[in-house]
């Protein structure tokens, strides 16, 4: 699996590498043990029945491959690309405690991306039962749980805000680590489902709370989108964005096409992006691509950095320059801005999170020449709904508050993905998505028509 | 994708579009705008609402950049890729009370459906519009069926009475006592004009108009300082308490892209369109 050299990498937007060969594919699956009580299976949020599909490709059975993976995952091509797998399947590989762990990854991004179309015939549909559900959003977990709603024969219909559904995955992924037109092709496995898609359909606001509950059932899954700032002085700077703006402004609508693309955005030639997660690292990525010299100011030490492993080994190839246990403290410029000041941080005792808290060193403050900033610090989950639903429980951080089966406090509302546990991932979302729409089944086969 | 079934100029560089949205008209109140996107490759631009009709909502806007350029080419019969909306927080309408409305320039276009909102839940309306001169006045005719009385001026004396209608809001809150007033234009008008009302008092919403991205309030573009706070335009407004805006930061972040709109627009004139293919579309 050859990768593309960071100098190559930087000048466009495509993948950093193309995946598995068959013939690459085969001798990784080979090295499978196929253990009887398979540690990575409870490894994956969605329960992929990994050693099955990974015998499949050793096999050479590439389809068969494909269809185990979906009968658990509706969005493979995605996940194979996207999961922490380091901290989930591959974690869990019997093999990864002595040496190297499965790439499973790699193998499910390589199966799910052969073929098109002809594994929907494997998707059954349960006869109609006349129940209409919405489901609210159409990131990850809104997907998961339309398709296993319309799979079990209830009519679906998915409402998103923006022009094109996918949520994080079209508009905060960037192309060269999430290809739109793969994102595109699973969406449509989705929709061909029959799951009826309405964009452009902000609920609270195109359709009124009431509307929204007359159906039978609903699910939330408006996500974590409401991007945080840091709170320091010189924010309303010309050149201040939150990374979800950044992010959608070159993913989303194209600005790297400026003025070819009608969405423009600042190519600033220095950009400071602080933070230390995916959503950081790709926003340092994105600017680098703009052609910046780019640095990532992160408050904690390297070891610390939340990120994805690869994303962070990416990042550095690329030549991002990393500036840890340093935070920024005031963004200097009127009415642009001209530098990023920033002090130093120790690392002190270990906090909650079993990670030393960081700590500003005195007299530290050092300043960084940039004409650009990109906060990356993190997201909480949308207001705009939450809001408008009526007594709903809200939890500390601003989500909605659901039992382990996606019900909310209100009855016949379900919810799950970012908006129930805050900014977290896509497999933890689709595995919500999924766990909800098992529950609205059951729940709605024991009630009376609504 | 949505279809423009009216399409008219109706000032120097001031055009109307009529589109069927029935998604966006069934729920749109007084106060809220929404988002289009004309083509595939196009930026999303917000406008306000400024009148519902059945499944029909119509825009109006000032030609500016690339993109408003690119909105005016259209006629009737051409398809807007998307239209999203209704977005932000309807105006807030008293009972029995009197309000005063004040349109700027192509702000106008707010005005009729917030005094027709405001009218039909028992308010007195007083109506002022003002223009830089005769060319640019808007929707007279409207705004003299939804208010009590209607003030109108143009800068320069070329119709109406001579002056701002700030001068004409002096004199109103003069001779009467008014409880709300509701200021819609430019930004420089706005800040001016609201100046008028903070010692007497009078409660007074501002409609801003900062660039934005989604108008959900994902990506925070739209920020704007209220009271000392951050708030995002898109969904805690548009509309905001006119005394506690910060209008310099407004109209700072509002020039971010001038030079790319520059570009954009150079690129629009050179391929006829902001169209990825840039084929003229006829
Ligand atoms: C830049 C970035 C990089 C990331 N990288 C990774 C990664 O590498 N691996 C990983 O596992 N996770 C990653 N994540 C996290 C992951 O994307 C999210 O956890 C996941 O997308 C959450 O899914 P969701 O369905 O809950 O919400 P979202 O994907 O946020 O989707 C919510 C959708 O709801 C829509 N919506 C919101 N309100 C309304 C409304 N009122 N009406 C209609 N529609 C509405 C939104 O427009 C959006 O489309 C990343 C996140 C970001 C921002
Ligand atoms: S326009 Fe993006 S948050 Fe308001």
């Amino acid at each position: 699996m050859a990768e593309r050299s960071p100098g190559e990498r930087i000048l466009d937007f495509s993948e950093v590498d193309s995946g598995f060969t068959a013939e690459e594919a085969r001798s990784e699956a080979e090295r499978c043990i196929q253990c009887k009580k398979p540690a990575c299976v409870s490894g994956c949020p969605v329960g992929v029945d990994i050693p099955r599909f990974v015998l499949a490709i050793a096999e050479e059975r590439f389809d068969e491959a494909r269809s185990t993976i979906l009968e658990a995952n509706l969005l493979p091509s995605v996940c194979g690309r996207v999961c922490p797998q380091e901290t989930q399947c591959e974690g869990a590989c019997i093999l990864g405690k002595k040496g190297r762990a499965i790439n499973i990854g790699a193998l499910e991004r390589f199966a799910a991306d052969r073929g098109e179309g002809e594994e929907l015939g494997t998707l059954v549909r349960a006869p109609p039962t006349g129940r209409r559900i919405a489901v609210v959003g159409s990131g990850p977990a809104g997907l998961t749980a339309a398709a296993e709603l319309a799979r079990s024969g209830h009519s679906v219909v998915l409402f998103e805000s923006l022009h094109e559904p996918g949520g994080v995955l079209v508009y905060g992924i960037p192309e060269f680590r999430l290809p739109k037109s793969v994102v595109r092709r699973e969406i449509e496995r989705v929709l061909a489902l029959g799951v009826e898609l309405q964009t452009n359909t902000l609920v609270g606001r195109s359709i009124t709370i009431e509307e929204l509950l007359a159906y039978d059932a609903v699910f939330i899954s408006t996500g974590a989108g409401l991007p945080s700032f840091m709170g320091i002085p010189g924010e309303e700077t010309n050149g201040v964005y939150s990374a979800n703006e950044y992010l959608t402004r070159v993913n989303l609508m194209g600005a790297e096409r400026f003025p070819a693309a009608g969405t423009p955005i600042r190519r600033g030639s220095r950009v400071v992006v602080t933070g230390g997660g995916n959503v950081a690292m790709d926003a340092a990525r994105v600017a680098r691509r703009l052609g910046a010299k780019v640095w990532l100011v992160y408050r904690r030490r390297e070891d610390d950095l939340p990120a994805r492993r690869d994303e962070v080994r990416h990042a550095r190839e690329e030549g991002i320059e990393f500036v840890t246990c340093a935070s920024p403290v005031r963004i200097h410029g009127e009415p642009a801005v001209t530098g990023v000041e920033c002090v130093r941080m120790e690392m002190c005792d270990l906090d909650e999170s079993g990670r030393p808290s960081p700590r500003v060193l005195d007299g530290s403050s050092f300043l960084i020449d940039a004409d650009t900033v990109i906060q990356a610090i993190g997201t909480s989950p949308n207001p705009l709904l939450v809001r408008l639903l009526e007594g709903v429980q809200v939890g500390r951080r601003g989500n909605l508050v659901t039992d382990e089966n996606g019900r909310t406090s209100l009855p016949r509302v379900y919810a799950g993905g970012d908006i129930a546990t805050g900014a977290a991932t896509v497999i933890l979302a689709m595995g919500a998505g999924k766990r909800a729409a098992a529950t609205i089944d059951a729940d709605l086969r024991d009630a009376p028509a609504h | 994708m949505y279809s423009v079934v009216k399409a008219e100029q109706l000032a120097d560089r001031v055009h109307e579009l009529v589109v069927k949205a029935p998604h966006v008209a069934r729920n749109a109140r007084a106060g809220q705008f929404l988002i289009v996107r004309v083509d595939p490759d196009g930026e999303r631009i917000p406008l306000t609402i400024s009148r519902v009709d059945g499944d029909f909502v119509r825009v109006i806007f000032m030609t500016i950049g690339a993109t408003t350029y690119r909105l005016a080419e259209l006629t009737a019969g051409d398809m807007i890729q998307d239209v999203a909306g209704p977005l932000g927080r309807p105006s807030e309408v008293p009972r029995n009370a009197t309000c005063a409305v004040v349109g700027g320039g192509v702000g106008i276009a707010s005005c009729p459906i917030i005094a027709k909102t405001l009218k039909a839940a028992a308010n007195r309306v007083i109506g002022i519009i003002g223009a830089r001169n005769v060319d640019l006045m808007i929707l007279e005719d409207e705004m003299r069926e939804a208010c009590d009385e209607l003030f109108v001026t143009t800068d320069d004396g070329s119709y109406g009475r001579h002056g701002y209608a700030a001068d004409v809001l002096k004199e109103v809150i003069a001779e009467e006592k008014v409880d709300y007033v509701w200021i819609i234009g430019p930004a420089i008008m706005m800040k001016v004009t609201s100046e008028v009302t903070r010692a007497p008092g009078i409660r007074t919403f501002v409609s801003l108009n900062p660039i934005m991205v989604d108008g959900t309030g994902m990506c925070g573009s739209c920020r704007v300082i209220v009271n000392g706070e951050t708030r995002f335009a898109c969904v805690d407004g548009p509309e905001f308490d006119a005394h506690q805006v910060d209008f310099d930061r407004l109209m700072q972040r509002q020039r971010i892209y001038l030079e790319e709109e520059r570009e954009a627009l150079k690129h629009h004139h050179e391929h006829r369109c902001g169209c990825s293919t840039g084929a003229h579309h006829g």
